[in-house]
Parts: structure tokens; C-alpha cells; sequence
């Protein structure tokens, strides 16, 4: 028997059972189109991830609070302080900016609009450079205002239409818990960055936030304390130079050893290397989900294949008394098996694309195919359609003629 | 008419079983069948005849003894030797058609063609071969039919296109006419008698005395062994001509 008596003889029986050949690729469809989806998908997320990073602003510097390894019975130190930033921003070669942002949850009110859980964020003058923000109207507060404490506010572009429609907001007062803001400004749209909705967000310099909202008793003594100092480096090229100056200065000013300094410095591509990691595993995990289904899919192949040995029991033995030998026999269902893994990959490949495709058109997240997924994923159906299929063959090449024949 | 022998089996022996619950559904035959005969099988149920086909249709194989089929013997061959065989040697007309359902009459009679392995025959030769044989057995006009499409009679004669399709030294029917009605049964047998004219050798069972008596020969079989020859003439006469007791 030739190759492509094979393909024929397997497709007609492909063929004549339809509904059956579908039920039993399923299993193949969905595994394959799940892993093209998964990776799609992952994929696209780490796409966008890579996407806000960038968003964020470029060469950016994140100056971090970390705990000090001077273990428990000495005195925590603490951390960073507000003045820390001036520090950088005066005393370190290559800094293009400094921000600080503190923040803080409170009710917003204005005349006949109530809003809780709004996020204040305190900070500073170069904010908006730092951050990629724009101003939609108004202007932004600048380092004097910052100074002065000024009870001014710049509010997020959904946040400002929420409070006062289509009014224009500038000149407008908020209270914020109690305390009365004078708008003076509104940023344009800006988005979900890292998970943050910027738009929502009220902004106000940070001296306003140490003052009203987080008060620190310690303030006195040691400054205000802050979580993070971003920074903005002037080029690549000076970036290590300047993490250096800056690990410097600060481990000075706080007089610790850079062994068991307070703070840390991180980097936009330390952030990256993070997040790829986290995307990594989860594209693994993904997949394995994946291949699971696949393994599925192929039991589902080899369930259905043995049930069809035995209902074409009797065809078997028509087969064989005209000629057939068993390794013709092994071959045809062999071929069986591997035609309809390999119809269902395609259909699989099909549907992973098609899916893809619907998932990033509907819903907010973001897919990409990755050629070499297709290629996996058929394979994948291919091996496990051969794996699968090598058990009912062989069961159907070792049937007796006499017995089959006598198969009803 | 008579060439050389075709069938010759010696002593062969099948035993189903071990040790003391063995049983011998063959117990000692040796029979010899000559190129261009016509012979029945017949005898009750239990008598082994179903075994002796399927060693004589190499389905199967003896536990003892020898069968030499054309010349050749067969008797130790393994299944993919016997397979071999069966392609080249032997066409099985069965009792119940045994054509693959859902598949043309040209296909079924076409299958034994995809699984000879000693031409090299185009698929356009295979299956002009195979509607020349269904124009032989008169049905010319039902090729791209499928079994349910068929009467009883037709399916058989499908069958017996299929059966001739290699050109088989050996044509083993097993009660070919077991399920058909008395007119379809009349044809089938007239269609084998025009096979046997044509110099084929045809090893039939039946229960039918009267189809029987009109083979050449009757061999009678009783509890795995012969029982009897009956010699019934040329196969085209009435009654049976001669018959001789033969021990065993």
C-alpha cells in the first residue's frame, strides 16, 4: 500500500465520520489554539509592560527607602528625606530633574460633588517633565509655590470632569479634607500607566501633603520623610556615573557605609529585567497549562481511535483476508491518528489566530502572535497525534483475521 | 481440465486448547484439490469445516501437518507472510458479502488491488481492473453504488469481483449463498459455475446437498476428519455419479 492510498483510505474515514473527527480534534483545537492564544497574550504583555516603562519617562532613576542592615538593636535610620532631593538635584553632576511624590488617600469635595478614596499626590516643580504629563489647561505649580506651601491643585484630566463637568475647573476650589485647594490647572488624558490611573489622581506640592495630610511627628527633627526620589539622568552615557554620585551623597548624608546604606537605586532597566522575569514565568506557566490540554487532547484522540478499532473491527478483518498485513493495518490507523491531529492543529492554528486577534480587539489587553508559537503548537499536535495514535494501531494490527471477520 | 494440484494438505492437525482440555477441531485431514476443480465441503456443525477454510484460506494456520498451496507450503508462515499469500493466491466470497459499508462497489472490489504487493499498476490500471471484473459479474451499471444500495445478490457479486480481482489460483466461498433468497442464491451458483468453466478452482461450504451435488466433488467432514468423498461427475450432471467411501 502506498503512502497515499494511506491518506486516502485516512481521510475517507476522517470524512465519513465528520461529526465524530470534529468532537474528537476538539481536544487538538483547543490545546493548539490555547498555546498560540497564551503566548499571544503574554507576549502582548510584556509588549505593553516594555510599552508604560518607556511611558514612564526615559533614563529615569528610582532613589528607594530600604530598611538598614544595622539589625535590631540599632536604631532604623531613616530613610530618605524630603531635603535629600534638593540634595541631588544641587550637588550631583548629570541630573536633568528630581521628583518627590508622596501620597496620600482623602475625600475630595466641591459644591454639590463628593468623592472619596481620591489619591493626592504630593510633589514637585519638574513633576510633569519627569512623569510625560501634559497640561490641558492652567499650568502647573512651580518650586516657589512649592516652598510657600501654597494650597493650590492640578487635577487629572477624568478626575477634573468628574468634579466640575464641562465648568472650567481652573480657579475653582476643592476642599481636601477639610483643606480648600485653588485649582490651577488640568493635565490632559494620560491613561492607565503601570496599573496607575494618572487622569483620576489630584495633584498638589508635596510640602501641602507633609503639611495637611501625612504628618509626621519626627518631621521636626528629621525632615519629612520619602518613599521614593525619581530622577531624571541627562543622557545614558553619565547614567552609572551619576547612580554612583548620587549612592555617594546620599550614604554621606545619612552616615552609613554604601554596605548597609538605607536607600536603593533602581534603574528603568532594572524595572524591565523585573517585569520580563515576571512575564516569563507566566508565559511558562501558561504554556504548560497549554501543553496539559494538548496531552488532553491527545488522550481524547486515543480514547476515540480505540473505540473506532473496535467498531471497525470487522472492516479490519475484511482488510486483512484480502491482504492487508498488519503493518498495513498499524499505518492506516497511524495515519488516522496523525491526519486528524494534524487537520485539528490547523484548525487549532486558525482558532489560536482568530482568538488572538478577538481577545486584543475586545478586551484591554494587548496580543501578539508569535510565528514560532504556530510552529510549536502544530508540532506539539503532530508528536502527541503520533504519541497517541501508536497504541490503537497496534492493538488493531494484532487482531486475528478469524475474530475480526467474525466481529459483529 | 485437471492441472496440477492447487491444494494439498497432509495430516494437518488444529487443536485449540492445552494439555487435557485440548480440543481438535482438526483431527488428521489430508485432502488434495487439482488446478480448475470444484469441490463442496460439507458436514455438520462442529465438524470442523469453518477451521479447514480458514487453513486452506491461509487465515489461519495448522497446529500440525502440512499445507502446500500452489507448490508452496505455507504452513509455517508468519502473518505478514500469510497476508502475502492471501493477496496473491486467494479470493474468499463469504456468506454474509463482508463488503466495507459506505464504500462504492468499484472501491470494494478495488481493495484487494491496494494491498498487492507485486505490481506496479497505476491507480487508473487498478481501477479499470476492478470495473472490468464488476462488468463480468453483470454489474456493469452499479460501480459507484454502495453496499445498502445493493440487493443481496448484487452485494455478493460484488464480492466475487472483489475475489477475483488478483486473479487467485484458489476461490474459497463459504456458504455464498447462505443469505440469499432461492433466485439470487440460483445465480450466484450459476456465476461460480461459469468461473469453474473458466478453469478457476473453487473450494465452497454449504449445507445445500443440491448445490452440492452439483460440484464435481463432495468432501464430508465429521468431527475433524473426513468422513467421505462423494465423486458427483463433471459438476453439470443431475444426480451424483459415483460414490466411494474413503477410510480415515
Amino acid at each position: 500500500m502506498t503512502f497515499t492510498e494511506f491518506l486516502r483510505v485516512a481521510w475517507e474515514s476522517i470524512y465519513r465520520n465528520k461529526t465524530r473527527s470534529l468532537l474528537t480534534m476538539l481536544g487538538i483545537i483547543i490545546g493548539v489554539a490555547a498555546v498560540i492564544i497564551m503566548i499571544a497574550i503574554s507576549a502582548g504583555t510584556e509588549a505593553a509592560i516594555e510599552d508604560e516603562i518607556t511611558g514612564l519617562g526615559s533614563n529615569l532613576v528610582y532613589v528607594s527607602s530600604s530598611f538598614s542592615r544595622g539589625g535590631p538593636g540599632m536604631r532604623s535610620s531613616g530613610g530618605l528625606v524630603y531635603d535629600d532631593a534638593f540634595a541631588i538635584a544641587d550637588d550631583v553632576n548629570g541630573v536633568e530633574a528630581v521628583v518627590v511624590e508622596q501620597s496620600s488617600s482623602e475625600t475630595v469635595k466641591v459644591v454639590n460633588v463628593t468623592l472619596d478614596g481620591v489619591t493626592i499626590v504630593g510633589s514637585t516643580a519638574d513633576f510633569p517633565s519627569v512623569r510625560d504629563m501634559e497640561i490641558d489647561t492652567g499650568r502647573y505649580f512651580n518650586d516657589q509655590e512649592v516652598d510657600r506651601t501654597q494650597k493650590i491643585a492640578v487635577l487629572g484630566y477624568s478626575l477634573a470632569q468628574e468634579l466640575f463637568g464641562d465648568e472650567d475647573p481652573v480657579g475653582q476650589v476643592v476642599t481636601v479634607d477639610g483643606t480648600k485647594l485653588t485649582v490651577i490647572g488640568v493635565f490632559s488624558g494620560r491613561g492607565l500607566v503601570s496599573g496607575v490611573d494618572f487622569d483620576s489622581q489630584l495633584y498638589t506640592p508635596i510640602t501641602v501633603v507633609f503639611q495637611k495630610f501625612a504628618p509626621s511627628q519626627f518631621a521636626r527633627f528629621m525632615g519629612d520623610r520619602v518613599r521614593v526620589i525619581s530622577v531624571e539622568i541627562e543622557s545614558p552615557e553619565v547614567m552609572e556615573s551619576t547612580i554612583q554620585q548620587i549612592e555617594l551623597l546620599l550614604a554621606k548624608r545619612h552616615d552609613v557605609s554604601l554596605e548597609a546604606a538605607d536607600f536603593s537605586v533602581t534603574t528603568q532597566q532594572d524595572i524591565i529585567k523585573t517585569q520580563e522575569a515576571t512575564t516569563a514565568a507566566f508565559r511558562n506557566l501558561l504554556g504548560w497549562v497549554a501543553g496539559v490540554s494538548l496531552i488532553v487532547g491527545g488522550i481524547g484522540i486515543m480514547n476515540i481511535m480505540l473505540v473506532s478499532v473496535t467498531e471497525r473491527t470487522r472492516e479490519i478483518g475484511i482488510r486483512q483476508s484480502v491482504g492487508a498485513t498488519p503493518n498495513d493495518i498499524r499505518w492506516q490507523f497511524l495515519t488516522e491518528a496523525l491526519l486528524l491531529s494534524l487537520v485539528g492543529g490547523l484548525i487549532g492554528i486558525l482558532a489560536g489566530i482568530g482568538g488572538s486577534w478577538v481577545f486584543g480587539t475586545v478586551s484591554e489587553m494587548r496580543t501578539v502572535i508569535i510565528p514560532s508559537s504556530i510552529l510549536l503548537a502544530f508540532t506539539s499536535a503532530a508528536v502527541v497525534g503520533a504519541f497517541f495514535g501508536f497504541y490503537p494501531a497496534n492493538k488493531a494490527a494484532q487482531l486475528d483475521p478469524i475474530e475480526a471477520l467474525r466481529h459483529e | 481440465m485437471t492441472g496440477q494440484t492447487i491444494i494439498q494438505t497432509k495430516d494437518i492437525r488444529k487443536i485449540y486448547g492445552m494439555g487435557e482440555i485440548s480440543v481438535a477441531a482438526l483431527d488428521g485431514v489430508s485432502i488434495a484439490i487439482q488446478e480448475g476443480e470444484f469441490v463442496a465441503v460439507m458436514g455438520p456443525s462442529g465438524s470442523g469445516k469453518s477451521t479447514l477454510m480458514n487453513i486452506l484460506g491461509c487465515l489461519d494456520r495448522p497446529t500440525e501437518g502440512r499445507y502446500i498451496l500452489d507448490g508452496e507450503d505455507v504452513s509455517d508462515l508468519n502473518k505478514t507472510e500469510l497476508a502475502a499469500i492471501r493477496s496473491r493466491q486467494i479470493g474468499f466470497v463469504f456468506q454474509s458479502y463482508n463488503l466495507l459499508s459506505r464504500t462504492t462497489a468499484l472501491d470494494n472490489a478495488k481493495l484487494p488491488l491496494i494491498y498487492h504487493r507485486d505490481n506496479k499498476r497505476s491507480p487508473e490500471e487498478k481501477e479499470n481492473t476492478a470495473r472490468k471484473k464488476l462488468e463480468s459479474v453483470g454489474l456493469g451499471d452499479r460501480i459507484y453504488h454502495q453496499p445498502h444500495e445493493l440487493s443481496g445478490g448484487e452485494q455478493q457479486r460484488v464480492a466475487i469481483a472483489r475475489a477475483l480481482v488478483n486473479d487467485p489460483v484458489l476461490i474459497l466461498a463459504d456458504e455464498p449463498t447462505g443469505n440469499l433468497d432461492t433466485r439470487s442464491g440460483e445465480e450466484i451458483m450459476n456465476l461460480l459455475h461459469e468461473l469453474h468453466e473458466d478453469g478457476r478452482t473453487i473450494v465452497m461450504v454449504t449445507h445445500d446437498h443440491e448445490i452440492a451435488g452439483h460440484t464435481q466433488r463432495t468432501i464430508h467432514l465429521r468431527d475433524g476428519k473426513v468422513e467421505k468423498v462423494i465423486e458427483n461427475g463433471d459438476g453439470e450432471g443431475s444426480s451424483p455419479r459415483a460414490e466411494k467411501e474413503q477410510s480415515t
